[in-house]
């Protein structure tokens, strides 16, 4: 286990209790039961369509769920407005196709949050976003566009853009899937350095590697349930459900 | 942790109408809605006594009186002792007759004017341009009082076709174009014609049976049969041989110079003349644009393709390239119908009579029922582009590329 | 084995440049691939040739002819003796009545040309992204400077109009920083109301201070006029636009509902309905004794019937944006009045500019049928006093070739523009 591994402290930041959702007739999540400790790291993978980005994406309320509930940070996801904004603005989410704002300039598009929902004055908002542009050794692009950068440096520019919110959990949805591969290895050790300081991390992705070297725990999802979850080394090396040895065996084999 | 489920009912308070997201939109649109009622109800309230103050009312009774006026340009039955309602009628139908017109040859010309803007012939591509560039950038009331203008000017009077030193001569001796309009042959219908009409409508069904017969040949054994001239011929010859058959059931009373004037035959006046040109060649335009951009959206990649495999530039035209041109080309071209129906109302600024010249112009002066006039007017175009734009979307489901 | 070719190559020094084979007669081959390369193409060719041939021996030495200084038609036949020629005084005479309409007074006209070439200078920051954006204040101020040359009167009047906006923008922005977006709303309009309110009594005391001659509405006319309704019914129609837009593709039915009512309506009716509510029927729906002058009710209709096309094209640009987007304002918590005004708006607005100016183009050209309810606006003039007046009956090809020519000029530099701008937006770094 390495030392990011090691620093998971025993207060629950998500609570996940019998959550189900539904896409019209389609039960596209099944009975989702899940505790997130503060610090841990956590991957979810699976099949494509098993549900694991949407189970995240009820997590920050960007999809809603029709039963069942979900705690963020004591919060509870209802329908009431105030809850999901606070639930928002405590949790941070990068996305696939990094999703940068092409209009506004790369500093610009981190302190567009911090001025505008956290009442941040625009000198100390952008102090802030140095300070994480830094973080994600790419202070120099600060000025320039979002067109004008590489696929692995806007998905750095949208961690360090989640990260000014100073969010207490991070959610990522299969953040290297459309990335170059020779630009997966910058993002990742991004994420790495994340956990190390001790982020809470949920975690969408296909690179086994990362899993090993960071998770906590992986979880493995299947038609939108959880199939099987256990620490890293276990899952990879013994897998009990036949579905996880099927998918590991079509992800680890080439 | 708390077990609190999401259905639970947590208590109920008046801040939950603008805070939760179940509440919120019903709140908004309830507000909006009592707002928009608020709105028509003061317009209407202002409506109801600026009309009692003028001392009129709203009442639909005026269709049935006596209309008083002549039309000029009657397709169907009318004089001026019949009702409102029927000159409406008289007019709604010259909208769509010149509506008709238009359409068709606004296609026509748009095509070939797209197509040949396409060709590689330097002189042939660049005369098209100026067509499409001068006419698109002209306000379309403009081209329509210009050529009225000039056919009035430039077309002989009638009196110069008679004697024989004539001035002008008829077009085969059925056809004058003179300044008051154009006179053609009107078709009379004798007895058993209708056999010659149903042949003629047959025989273009024939044409399209022959066509899939000669296709299905070829997915079947393999043998192509010539289509175009047995084509031509079965949509020729057997109309031909039943008309002759029945001895000319189908007469032609053509246009005569009888004193000042022309008799019989069909009045085509300069009017309807001037306005359907117009419309054609403007929109025409238009449509030569949206041919020109929906055969060059088809990526060149697909010709490549077809040509990779061996079909000659006839056939990948027909096959490939135009089927998914005609996707793209579609959509804009039956908006351009809409158009033309929507400008087709500038007939007033020519005299022609059709329904906003009689309803919004005359029937609406001579009995002042603006707001009533006006009412029917718009409902009339809106029924119109409405089923238009229903037949666009029937087209486009229809048509739609299937994708996962 | 020796009979095995050698397959290792290394080239040593790379192959210069050189210049391809020369042409045979470059120009013939041109004309011969490009004009006469089958046998229809030719055909075509010939025909395309002798077609424009005619119309240029037609038309040339009739203009070429012209006369330029006489008075009347009939003087215009009697110096030509017969001759074809055109008769190009009836310009020289009446350009100014077919430019600004034949009420407007003469010692007046400086002010609606310096409001036009202002205008060039107002939009051009707007259409060209390279200008300095210090230009836009300029572009702020515009509408309000040109309301003062155009309808004169005195200064103070748009003057008390945009500090009435200027109020109304501050108050919105301090209260919506403290409570609220619909506070900040409902703050503003109470701002800008009362400025307006107070201003009233002002520009009534003092309405000689810094003014110009008052011309009103219904003395103005000519191509100024389809100027003027075109400009001012396009930039009134955009706000609205953008609201029925929005209100399109909400999710609220009923408001979805009312916005899509109102668009389909005004997009089924012709413009000319809509001008004949605006002519006879309109006056009902104010309170009685309201005397709207006709050119305002004009204004008011035009612009509701643009306001539902730009609103189709403003929804086609929303639809165009990336999911991710919205997704991405959510994501950091901003919220709707938020995300659309900071996020989704300037990227929507960005790639709808050239459907919204082909919509100003089709505007302008139709703002000619206010003519069909007998306001003088070009057309209106040349059908109107200038073709019913004794000196000039029977003319038609000069005036009419005039106006070609003015709406020719705006409208092909409209639509270039057009399509310079998609040019550079499908190259823009997206």
């Amino acid at each position: 286990m390495s030392e990011a591994q090691m620093k998971v402290s025993d207060e629950i930041a998500i609570s996940i209790e019998n959550m189900n959702k539904w896409y019209g007739t389609f039960h596209v999540l099944r009975d989702i039961n899940l505790d997130v400790q503060r610090g841990e790291r956590i991957v979810i993978c699976g099949p494509s369509g098993s549900g694991k980005s949407t189970l995240i994406r009820c997590i920050n309320a960007l999809e809603e769920h029709q039963k069942g509930s979900i705690t963020v940070d004591g919060t509870l996801l209802s329908s009431d407005v105030k809850n999901i904004d606070k639930v928002r603005s405590e949790v941070g989410m990068c996305f696939q196709h990094f999703n940068l704002f092409p209009h506004l300039t790369i500093l610009e598009n981190c302190t567009l949050a911090p001025i505008w929902v956290r009442k941040t004055p625009k000198k100390e908002a952008e102090e802030t976003a140095m300070h994480f542009l830094e973080k994600v050794k790419i202070p120099e692009q600060a000025d320039k566009y979002p067109g004008q950068l590489s696929g692995g440096q806007q998905q750095r520019v949208a961690i360090a853009r989640s990260l000014c919110m100073k969010p207490r959990i991070m959610l990522f949805d299969e953040p290297t899937s459309a990335l170059d591969p020779e630009m997966i290895k910058e993002v990742l050790d991004t994420m790495i350095e994340l956990a190390e300081d001790g982020m809470t991390m949920l975690c969408v992705t296909h690179e086994m590697g990362f899993a090993r070297q960071v998770a906590n725990r992986v979880i493995f999802m299947d038609a939108g349930q959880i199939v099987e979850q256990n620490e890293p080394e276990e899952f990879f090396n013994n897998p009990q459900s036949d579905r996880t040895k099927l998918f590991l065996s079509q992800i680890l084999g080439h | 942790m708390s077990s609190t489920t999401h259905t639970e009912a947590s208590k109920f308070s008046l801040s939950m109408l603008i805070n939760d997201t179940r509440y919120r939109s019903t709140t908004f649109q309830v507000i909006a809605l009592i707002g928009l009622i608020f709105a028509m109800g003061y317009l209407v309230s202002n409506l109801l006594s600026n009309l009692a103050d003028a001392g009129l009312n709203i009442s639909w009774r005026f269709f049935g009186e006596t209309a008083g006026y002549d039309i000029n340009q009657m397709p169907i039955e009318y004089n001026n002792q019949m009702s409102h309602g029927r000159a409406s009628m008289v007019g709604a139908v010259n909208t769509l007759i010149v509506a008709f017109l238009a359409c068709v040859s606004a296609t026509v010309l748009g095509v070939i004017a797209g197509v040949l803007r396409l060709s590689n012939n330097w002189v042939v591509s660049k005369l098209m341009a100026i067509y499409v560039e001068a006419f698109r950038n002209v306000p379309v009331l403009i081209w329509i009082l210009i050529i009225f203008l000039v056919m009035s000017n430039v077309l002989p009077q009638p009196r110069e076709f008679r004697g024989d030193a004539a001035a002008s001569a008829m077009w085969f001796d059925m056809i004058a174009f003179t300044n008051r309009g154009v006179y053609v042959p009107r078709m009379i219908m004798g007895d058993l014609s209708w056999l010659v009409v149903a042949t003629f409508v047959l025989s273009i069904a024939g044409v399209f049976a022959f066509r899939r017969y000669a296709r299905n040949l070829l997915f079947n054994t393999g043998r192509l049969i010539p289509t175009l001239l047995p084509s031509i011929g079965i949509f020729i010859i057997p109309t031909v041989l039943v008309y002759f058959i029945l001895g000319s059931p189908i007469g032609l009373e053509s246009p005569e110079l009888k004193g000042f004037n022309f008799k019989g035959g069909l009045h085509l006046r300069l009017s309807l003349i001037a306005l359907w040109f117009a419309l054609a060649i403007y929109t025409g335009a238009f449509i030569a644009e949206n041919v020109r951009a929906g055969i060059q959206a088809i990526s060149h990649g697909q010709t490549e393709a077809a040509a990779a495999l061996g079909m000659r530039p006839g056939r990948i035209m027909s096959l490939i390239i135009l089927p998914q041109a005609l996707r793209v080309i579609v959509p804009p071209l039956i908006s351009q119908y809409l158009n033309i129906t929507k400008n087709s109302s500038l007939a007033i600024a020519v005299g022609y009579m059709d329904i906003t010249g009689t309803l919004g112009g005359i029937t609406l002066n001579q009995t002042g029922r603006a707001i009533e006039c006006i009412l029917v007017l718009m409902l009339f175009y809106l029924v119109i582009s409405l089923s238009i734009s229903a037949i666009m979307n029937v087209y486009n489901n229809a048509m739609k590329l299937k994708e996962r | 084995m020796s009979d095995t070719p050698n397959l290792g190559f290394v080239r040593d020094e790379p192959i210069p440049p050189s210049p391809p084979p020369v042409q045979q007669a470059g120009a013939v081959k041109w004309v011969r691939e490009n004009l006469f390369s089958n046998w229809i193409n030719s055909i075509l060719t010939i025909l395309s040739i002798y077609f424009v041939a005619k119309i240029i021996l037609a038309s040339t030495p009739w203009m070429w002819n012209g006369v330029w200084t006489t008075s009347s038609l009939r003087e215009c036949r009697e110096v030509l003796q017969g001759t074809s020629g055109a008769c190009w005084s009836v310009l020289t005479e009446r350009w100014n009545q077919m430019l600004f309409g034949f009420q407007y007074p003469v010692e007046a006209y400086w002010r609606p040309t310096l409001a036009f070439v202002l205008l060039l200078v107002c939009i051009a920051p707007v259409l060209f992204q390279k200008l300095p954006r210090k230009m836009l204040i300029f572009s702020a101020i515009y509408p309000f400077l040109a309301f003062w040359l155009i309808w004169g009167g005195t200064l103070l009047t748009p003057v008390i109009v945009g500090l009435s906006l200027i109020a109304g923008y501050m108050a919105f922005v301090k209260t919506e920083r403290l409570i609220g977006f619909a506070t900040g709303l409902l703050s503003g309009v109470v701002a800008v109301a009362l400025v307006l309110y107070l201003g009233s009594f002002v520009t009534a005391a003092l309405s000689g201070f810094i003014a110009l001659e008052p011309v009103a509405s219904r003395d103005m006319g000519g191509f100024m006029l389809n100027l003027i309704l075109g400009t001012v019914c396009v930039s009134l129609s955009i706000p609205l636009g953008i609201v029925l837009a929005l209100g399109r593709q909400s999710n609220m039915p009923i408001i979805k509902g009312i916005c899509v009512v109102f668009i389909e309506f005004i997009r089924g009716v012709p413009l000319i309905t809509l001008l004949f509510v605006a002519n006879v029927v309109l006056s009902y729906f104010f309170p009685p004794g309201t005397n709207l002058d006709l050119i305002l009710r004009v204004i008011i209709m035009i612009t509701l019937f643009s306001a539902a096309y730009i609103a189709e094209v403003i929804r086609g640009g929303l639809a165009a944006l990336p999911r991710g987007q919205y997704e991405a304002a959510d994501s950091l918590g901003l919220d709707y009045p938020q995300a659309m005004r900071l996020i989704i708006l300037p990227q929507a607005l960005k790639i709808s500019i050239p459907g919204i100016v082909n919509v100003a183009v089709g505007l302008f050209k139709d703002t000619t049928l206010v003519s069909v309810i007998s306001m003088f606006d070009l057309v209106g003039m040349i059908r109107g006093p200038i073709s019913s007046s004794t000196a000039w009956t029977g003319i038609y090809w000069e005036l009419y070739l005039f106006a070609i020519l003015l709406f020719f000029v705006v409208c092909y530099g409209i639509s270039q523009y057009s399509q310079w701008l998609e040019r550079q937006l499908r190259t823009d770094h997206h």
